[in-house]
C-alpha cells in the first residue's frame, strides 16, 4: 500500500471507529433515558412498570386537589373517565395546571399504584391539550366535546 | 382593504419568484447574459413585494383590524403599540410571513453585496434563492395566509397575544433565529451553484464565507436571545431544556459551525471541497427540518403554534424536493470534484476534519434524540419521551473533546506538523492550564465533580493555546508587540469566538454545579438563607398593569445581614384569555443571579415561592455574545472586499 492510501485507510478507520463508539455510546445513552407514556386505563390494567420513571396524563378532576398545610405537597387524581391514577408532588405547579386541565405527570409508580411525580406539565395555552392525553381520552371514547374553539388548533 | 393589498402583494411574490427560479438559471445555462440580468432586478423587486405585504399586516396590527383572523386571534386593543407590532410574528402564519421577508431581504443583500461576481454565478445564486421563496411564497398562500378575513361577524375584540410572548424577548428572538436559519440559504445557494457551474474553487469559497459567517453570527444570537428569554420568561429558571424545538435550532448551528471551518480549509488548501458542499446542503436542510418540527405540530412545545396536517405535509414535501435535489445534484457532480492538495495526519487540516465529524456526530445525536419518539410513534409502538440525561451524556464528553483538539489545532501548521514542534508548543499552554485551572478549583466553595473540574481545565486550556498563537505571530514578526495589534480582522473575529466557547464552558460548568435551587411555602416573615443571602418574603401587593392584574411577592435580600435589595416577583392574570403567568424577579450579576419566582397561593397569606442562586449564568449568553461578535467581525474583514476587487481587476 503507497503511504497516501494508508494515511487515508487511517482517517477512514478513524471516522468509522468513531462513528461506531458514538452509535453505541448514543443507542445505550438512548435506551436509559427513554420515559414511556401511560394512560390512566392502563396503569390501573396493571401495564405500567413500577420504580421505573415514566410518564402519565390525564385530565385533573375536579375538585381532587388537596394541599398539605405546611409544606408544598400535592395530590390530585387524574383521568381518562375510565379509571383514574392519584399523584403526589411536591413543588410548584405550572401555571396553567388546574382543575379539569389536561397535564401530563413524569415520576415513578410505587407499590400502591400511587404516581410519586417529579415533574407536572401542563402546556401554555388553555384550549391545548397534550397529544397523548387527547390519544388516551379519544381511547377511552371520552374525548370533551372542543365548546366554541377546537383544541390542539 | 389594506389586508388585501398585502396578499396580492404575496401573490405577485410568487410569480415574480418563479421567474427569478427560471429565467437566470436557464440564461446561465445557455448563456444567455440578458437573461442572467434578469436576477438582479427580478431580486429587489421580490424584497419590495414581500416588505409591502408585511408592512400591511403590522399596519392590521396597529390599527387592530379584528377582521382579519390572525390579527383577532394574536392581538387586543388593551396590548401596547409595541406588543402590537412584534405580535405579527406572535403566531405561525405571521411568523412565516416573517422568515419570507428575511429570506428575500438575504436574496436582495446578495444581489446588491455581489457586484464582483460573476454573472452566471450571481444568477444561478439569486435563482436557486428565488426557487426557495416560492416554495415559502406558496406555503403561506395555500396553507396559512395570515390575512384570511372573519367575515361577516367582526370580532369587537381580539384574543390577545399569549402573554408569554407579551416580552422584549419575542419582540428579538424569532427575528434573530430566522436570520440565522434563512442566512445559511446563501451557503446553500452557493453551494449549489459552483455545483451546478462544475467551479468548486477557493473562489467559490471565498465568497460563500462571509455569507456563511454572518449567518451563523444571527443563529449563535438567536439561540442565546432564545435560552435568555426561556431562563427569565418561563419562571424556571433553567437556560437549555433540551425541548425539540430548541434541539431544532441546534442542529444547523451545530452543522454551520462545522461548516465555517470546512469552508476556511477548502478557501485556504482547496481540500474537503464536496464535503463543505454536502455541510451547506445539510445545514440548509436542518434550517427546513427546523421549521417543519416547529410548525408542523408533530411535536409537545412551547413553540408549536398550530398543528395543522396540511402544513406539515407541504413542509415535509418542500423539505424532500430540497435535500433529494440537492443530494441527487451532489451525486452526480460532485464526484469530479479533485483537492487540490494533500496533508499530512498532524497538520491543521487534520484537526478541522476531527473537529468536522465531533460536530457532525453532536449533530447525529441531537437529530436521533429528537426524532426518536416521533419515529417510535409513526410506528404505533408507544409514546416515549428522550429525556435531557440523554443529550447530556452524549453532549457533555463531545463537546469535551471537540474544545481539546481546539487548542491543539489552532497552534498546528498546515500541511504538516512534525510532532516535536506539537510538543513543543502545547506543553507550556497545557501546565499553565493544569495549575490555573488548579487555583480556580481552589477559589471553589467545594470540589464540584469530575466533568466540571475538566470544563475549567479546558476553558484555561482554549485561553492559553489562544495566547500561545497570539506569541508565535508576535515572535514571527520582527516588531514584537505591535504585530499584536495588525492581525487580520478575521483572526480577531477567531480569537474572540474561540473565548466565547470557554466562556461559556465556564459558565455550563459552573452553573449546572454550584445552583442553589429551593421551592417554599412562604408566609410573611419567614426567611431562607443560600450562602450570604438571606431572603425574606414582606407578603404580596396587587398591581394592575396595562392588561393583566398582578400579585407581586415583595422580597428582601439580605447580604451578609445587612439589607441589599428588594426583589417583585409576580403572578400575573391576563385578563382576555384568562392567562395566569409568572415573572420571575431577577436580581443579575457577572458572577451570580438571584433569582425569585412566585408560584401559586396557598391561603393564610401564604405563597408557594421559588427562590434560586445561580452562579455564572450571564456567561452562558456572555459567550454566545462574543461568537456573535467574533462572526461579525471575521465577516466583515476588508479582505473579502480587497480580493474580490484583484479577481475582477485580473478577469
Amino acid at each position: 500500500m503507497n503511504p497516501k492510501r494508508k494515511q487515508r485507510l487511517l482517517i477512514v478507520l478513524f471516522i468509522v471507529a468513531g462513528v461506531g463508539v458514538a452509535v453505541g455510546l448514543t443507542l445505550f445513552a438512548l435506551n436509559q433515558n427513554i420515559n414511556l407514556f401511560y394512560s390512566p386505563s392502563q396503569i390501573a390494567a396493571g401495564e405500567a412498570p413500577t420504580e421505573t420513571r415514566i410518564r402519565a396524563g390525564g385530565m385533573v378532576v375536579d375538585g381532587s386537589v388537596q394541599r398539605a398545610n405546611d409544606s408544598l405537597e400535592v395530590g390530585f387524581d387524574i383521568t381518562d373517565y375510565e379509571h383514574t391514577v392519584h399523584v403526589r408532588y411536591t413543588g410548584i405547579l405550572p401555571d396553567l395546571f388546574r382543575e379539569g386541565q389536561g397535564i401530563v405527570a413524569q415520576g415513578e409508580l410505587d407499590k400502591s399504584g400511587v404516581l410519586q411525580a417529579v415533574e407536572v406539565l401542563a402546556k401554555h395555552d388553555e384550549n391545548y391539550m397534550p397529544p397523548e392525553v387527547a390519544e388516551a381520552l379519544e381511547k377511552a371514547g371520552k374525548m370533551p366535546k372542543p365548546t366554541g374553539q377546537e383544541f390542539n388548533k | 382593504m389594506i389586508p388585501e393589498l398585502g396578499q396580492y402583494a404575496l401573490i405577485l411574490t410568487a410569480c415574480l419568484s418563479v421567474l427569478l427560479g427560471t429565467i437566470p438559471m436557464v440564461g446561465a445555462t445557455v448563456g444567455n447574459a440578458l437573461w442572467c440580468s434578469y436576477a438582479r432586478p427580478l431580486a429587489i423587486a421580490l424584497f419590495g413585494f414581500v416588505l409591502f405585504s408585511f408592512l400591511c399586516l403590522g399596519w392590521s396590527f396597529l390599527q387592530s383590524d379584528f377582521s382579519v383572523a390572525y390579527v383577532a386571534n394574536n392581538s387586543n386593543t388593551a396590548l401596547p403599540w409595541y406588543y402590537r407590532l412584534s405580535a405579527v410574528w406572535g403566531g405561525h402564519e405571521g411568523s412565516l410571513l416573517l422568515w419570507l421577508l428575511i429570506l428575500t431581504s438575504w436574496t436582495l443583500a446578495v444581489a446588491l453585496k455581489s457586484k464582483n461576481l460573476p454573472e452566471d454565478i450571481l444568477a444561478r445564486v439569486l435563482a436557486v434563492m428565488g426557487l426557495i421563496t416560492t416554495g415559502f411564497a406558496l406555503f403561506i398562500l395555500f396553507t396559512s395566509s395570515p390575512f384570511e378575513r372573519i367575515l361577516p361577524r367582526v370580532p369587537e375584540q381580539g384574543a390577545d397575544l399569549n402573554p408569554l410572548l407579551q416580552d422584549f424577548g419575542l419582540i428579538v428572538h424569532p427575528p434573530m433565529l430566522y436570520m440565522g436559519y434563512v442566512g445559511f440559504s446563501v451557503a446553500f445557494a452557493f453551494a449549489i451553484a459552483a455545483l451546478l457551474s462544475g467551479r468548486l474553487d477557493a473562489a467559490w469559497a471565498r465568497w460563500s464565507r462571509p455569507w456563511t459567517n454572518i449567518a451563523w453570527a444571527f443563529l449563535t444570537l438567536g439561540i442565546a436571545l432564545g435560552s435568555w428569554w426561556a431562563y427569565y420568561e418561563l419562571g424556571w429558571g433553567g437556560w437549555w431544556f433540551w425541548d425539540p424545538v430548541e434541539n431544532a435550532s441546534l442542529m444547523p448551528w451545530l452543522i454551520g459551525t462545522a461548516l465555517v471551518h470546512s469552508l476556511a480549509v477548502t478557501e485556504k488548501r482547496g481540500v474537503f471541497k464536496s464535503w463543505t458542499v454536502l455541510l451547506a446542503i445539510f445545514a440548509f436542510s436542518l434550517s427546513l427540518l427546523g421549521t417543519f418540527l416547529v410548525r408542523s405540530g408533530v411535536l409537545t412545545s412551547v413553540h408549536a403554534f398550530a398543528s395543522d396536517p396540511d402544513r406539515g405535509f407541504f413542509i415535509l414535501a418542500l423539505l424532500a424536493i430540497t435535500i433529494g435535489g440537492s443530494l441527487l445534484l451532489y451525486a452526480i457532480k460532485a464526484s469530479h470534484v479533485k483537492s487540490e492538495s494533500s496533508f499530512g495526519l498532524l497538520s491543521r487540516e487534520s484537526f478541522m476534519l476531527i473537529n468536522n465529524v465531533l460536530l457532525t456526530v453532536s449533530c447525529a445525536t441531537v437529530l436521533l434524540g429528537t426524532l426518536y419518539p416521533l419515529l417510535v410513534d409513526a410506528l404505533n409502538l408507544g409514546k416515549i419521551s428522550v429525556g435531557p440525561p440523554y443529550f447530556n451524556a452524549l453532549f457533555v464528553p463531545l463537546g469535551a473533546l471537540l474544545v481539546l483538539t481546539l487548542g491543539v489545532g489552532i497552534l498546528l501548521r498546515w500541511k504538516q506538523t512534525p510532532a516535536t514542534l506539537i510538543l513543543k508548543q502545547i506543553w507550556l499552554p497545557g501546565v499553565l492550564a493544569l495549575i490555573a485551572s488548579g487555583i480556580s478549583l481552589a477559589l471553589l466553595p467545594h470540589w464540584p465533580g469530575i466533568w466540571t473540574s475538566a470544563g475549567l481545565l479546558l476553558a484555561w486550556w482554549v485561553v492559553f493555546t489562544a495566547g500561545r498563537d497570539l506569541l508565535n505571530r508576535a515572535r514571527n514578526r520582527s516588531r514584537g508587540f505591535s504585530a499584536l495589534l495588525n492581525q487580520s480582522r478575521a483572526y480577531y473575529g477567531m480569537m474572540l469566538a474561540h473565548g466565547g466557547i470557554a466562556v461559556l464552558v465556564v459558565g455550563i460548568a459552573l452553573v449546572s454545579t454550584f445552583s442553589e435551587h429551593s421551592d417554599l411555602r412562604m408566609q410573611p416573615g419567614d426567611r431562607k438563607q443560600f450562602n450570604d443571602y438571606e431572603f425574606v418574603f414582606d407578603g404580596i401587593r396587587k398591581v394592575d398593569g396595562p392588561n393583566f392584574h398582578s400579585d407581586t411577592g415583595v422580597i428582601r435580600v439580605l447580604y451578609k445581614g445587612e439589607p441589599y435589595t428588594e426583589m417583585y416577583p409576580e403572578k400575573r392574570l391576563y385578563t382576555a384569555r384568562g392567562n395566569v403567568m409568572t415573572e420571575a424577579a431577577i436580581d443579575p450579576g457577572l458572577f451570580r443571579d438571584l433569582y425569585v419566582a412566585l408560584g401559586e397561593s396557598l391561603g393564610d397569606d401564604a405563597w408557594a415561592v421559588r427562590v434560586q442562586y445561580k452562579p455564572f449564568v450571564r456567561w452562558l449568553w456572555l459567550g454566545g455574545l462574543m461568537m456573535t461578535v467574533g462572526g461579525i467581525l471575521a465577516a466583515t474583514d476588508p479582505r473579502y472586499r480587497k480580493q474580490a476587487r484583484r479577481e475582477l481587476a485580473a478577469a
